[in-house]
């Protein structure tokens, strides 16, 4: 079976700093690393392929550095990597980077099924695993937290919901994001990491990909931040005094007045 | 400092902190308390080729160094002293082959320790022989083509846990220190057995056990070396193995500093964190002081191991002295820096002193240890005339 796994490069500092002017991420100077919830679906896409004799391609999109993310994700046992970089890229939204993950997975080859994280720790959307699944044409299924039945041209899943968990079987080739519940990601190996230190890690950008530059990159984002900012909390609080049985009566006079009951 | 590390290990050290910081920092302080062998663990380091490390390559390890090990050793210390005990001790066994065995011993053994399937352990100390080896009393007769082994190790490292033991006996008491002969020992083999598991103060999840031998029938092929040079065996091995002990206790320490100073910044009293107050500060730079020059001594001694020197006996047990000594001053030093709650088993710095004594006791005694070092004083003295 032929697993794409979708990853972005994220700061790796819990402690970021927040530009108070703009509101964004001040991301320069700070080291970065896979996106956690991406392991999640790069440790699933390897047992995936260590179960079928597969095969295992990441992809990003990122400057050079991200390059780095890409060995990482050999080292932990993918096969191939591809880093898709172009400056013609920078400050795509993620209907501009579903886009181009699109082309990338066309262009690498037959695939059965692309794996993501369930959001990003930087952006928080969890929008590009569904645009991409438009994109390519193909159907999804989000916060995937156990994978029941991998067949030829199906897939079982199991999907976590605010009311409980849904069964569903989706056609193949598809995309799913996963949700942390679905493995315990593995430690990478030595010989792994050392392997993918020399690997070949190809760099393709908006031409080789056929992209037209004026679709992707701030110009190709339909998505407009209006306005970032921190939220206030005007929560009061107010503890009650006196014995239990007062403090029920009080609690009771408030919840009447307020019309709670 | 930059102590400049090759590409590989700067990938080994990263390696090896994932481990710690991601399996087993959640785990540690369970394990200390419940004294339980980390097996998930060892498992988890040997998917990772760490066990490989210190293996030669021709027996499918990745042929690092002295060095290189004492990395992976700094790294795990600094979490939990007692797991990286439990790695160490396999290095440890397995050295004796690495140095003096031949090659279908290595074959044999070898490939299965780098694979992690199978730990190994060393054994000299006895009730009545520790820095004293040559009143070792388990004795070795030999039977044919096969050993008779009759007596009994204590507090050996990955007792029980280990599959393979290498074991200093006497094949002729009567030559003293030069009738001890080393063998390899597979568990399982019948007359050998295991003793108490003993109480420790720290590394708790370390294992330490008895191996007992009753009329234990061992094949001449497992003799390591010849007869009579089980003591050259074990103080080469030793001289080898004292910079990982060294390693153990900068690690330990590493982690002692680490959340002392943390502590210090949160902790406030008087209106102000107690990193603003100097005393707290000097202390702080006294243990970062001491911590730096025993890294560099240790990571010089490692090296110079590697780079081939042909004696490091005084090196070595430099480093192991000094690291160790710093070491259980630096984590006393954390215990009093977080005070009150230092000393609560809900923070880890006391964990951290336990631990640390360990380091200064086994080895070689930090006493003994000192007398091996005025010797080799004494003779270049001597030789100056």
């Amino acid at each position: 079976m032929n697993v794409i796994v979708c990853i972005k490069q994220v700061p790796a500092k819990i402690k970021i700093e927040i530009d108070p002017k703009t509101g964004t991420l001040a991301s320069g100077g700070v080291d970065r690393a896979i996106n956690p919830p991406d392991l999640y679906a790069l440790e699933e896409g390897i047992r995936i392929k260590e179960r079928t004799k597969g095969k295992v391609t990441v992809l990003t999109i990122g400057p050079a550095k991200a390059d780095e993310s890409l060995r990482e994700a050999i080292g932990y046992g993918a096969d191939e990597a591809i880093l898709l970089s172009d400056p013609a890229f920078e400050g795509s939204d993620t209907w501009a980077t579903s886009h181009v993950l699109a082309k990338a997975i066309k262009k690498s080859g037959q695939f059965d099924l692309v794996l993501c994280g369930k959001q990003s720790i930087d952006g928080e959307t969890g929008q590009v695993g569904p645009m991409l699944a438009e994109a390519l044409g193909v159907p999804f299924v989000s916060l995937v937290n156990k994978i029941e039945e991998l067949g030829q041209i199906s897939i079982k899943v199991m999907r976590m919901s605010d009311e409980g968990h849904q069964l569903i079987e989706m056609m193949l080739p598809g995309v799913i994001n996963v949700v942390k519940e679905i493995n315990v990601p593995r430690i990478p190996s030595l010989r792994g990491l050392m392997v993918a230190k020399k690997a070949k890690v190809p760099v393709w950008n908006a031409q080789e990909l056929g992209i037209d530059p004026a679709v992707v990159g701030s110009a190709g984002s339909p998505t407009r931040v209006a306005k970032v900012f921190f939220p206030q909390r005007p929560g009061k609080s107010e503890m009650l005094q006196g014995n239990p049985e007062s403090q029920v009566d009080q609690l009771l006079e408030k919840l009447r007045q307020t019309k709670a009951i | 400092m930059e102590y400049f590390l090759s590409e590989q290990q700067k990938t080994l050290k990263g390696l090896a902190r994932q481990i710690a910081e991601q399996r087993i920092l959640p785990v540690r302080a369970e394990l200390d308390e419940r004294e339980e062998f980390p097996w998930d663990l060892i498992k988890e380091m040997a998917s990772s080729d760490l066990l490989r490390v210190f293996i030669p390559e021709e027996y499918d390890g990745l042929g690092g160094g002295c060095f290189d090990l004492c990395l992976v050793v700094e790294e795990l210390s600094r979490v939990c002293g007692g797991i990286a005990i439990s790695y160490a001790a396999s290095a440890l066994g397995v050295l004796p082959l690495i140095l003096y065995g031949n090659d279908a011993q290595k074959s044999k053994y070898l490939p299965a320790v780098a694979s992690g399937s199978r730990l190994a352990a060393f054994a000299v100390t006895e009730a009545t022989a520790g820095s004293d080896a040559s009143a070792i009393r388990t004795s070795a007769r030999r039977d044919g083509d096969h050993y008779v082994l009759n007596g009994t190790k204590q507090f050996i490292t990955n007792g029980g846990e280990a599959e393979i033991y290498t074991v200093v006996v006497m094949t002729d008491a009567a030559k003293g220190s030069r009738g001890a002969s080393a063998l390899v020992v597979e568990k399982g083999t019948p007359g050998f057995t295991f003793g108490k598991k003993e109480k420790k103060m720290g590394i708790r999840s370390s294992a330490t056990r008895e191996l007992v031998f009753r009329d234990c029938r061992v094949p001449v092929e497992n003799l390591i070396s010849r007869e009579g040079m089980g003591f050259i065996v074990a103080m080469r091995t030793l001289d080898r193995s004292r910079p990982g002990v060294g390693a153990q206790a900068l690690g330990i320490a590493q982690g002692a500093l680490e959340a002392a100073a943390e502590y210090a910044q949160q902790r406030v009293q008087f209106g102000h964190p107690i990193s603003t107050i100097q005393a707290v500060q000097h202390m702080l730079a006294n243990m970062a002081t001491e911590l730096e020059a025993a890294r560099a001594l240790v990571y010089a001694t490692a090296r110079t191991i590697d780079a081939g020197a042909r004696s490091f006996t005084e090196e070595s047990a430099m480093a192991k002295l000094f690291a160790s000594d710093m070491a259980m001053r630096v984590t006393t030093d954390a215990v009093q820096i977080l005070a009150g709650a230092g000393y609560m088993r809900d923070y880890p710095v006391e964990k951290m002193m336990r631990d640390a004594k360990i380091t200064q006791i086994y080895e070689g005694t930090n006493q003994v240890i000192r007398n091996a070092i005025a010797l080799e004083v004494l003779k270049r003295k001597a030789k100056q005339g």
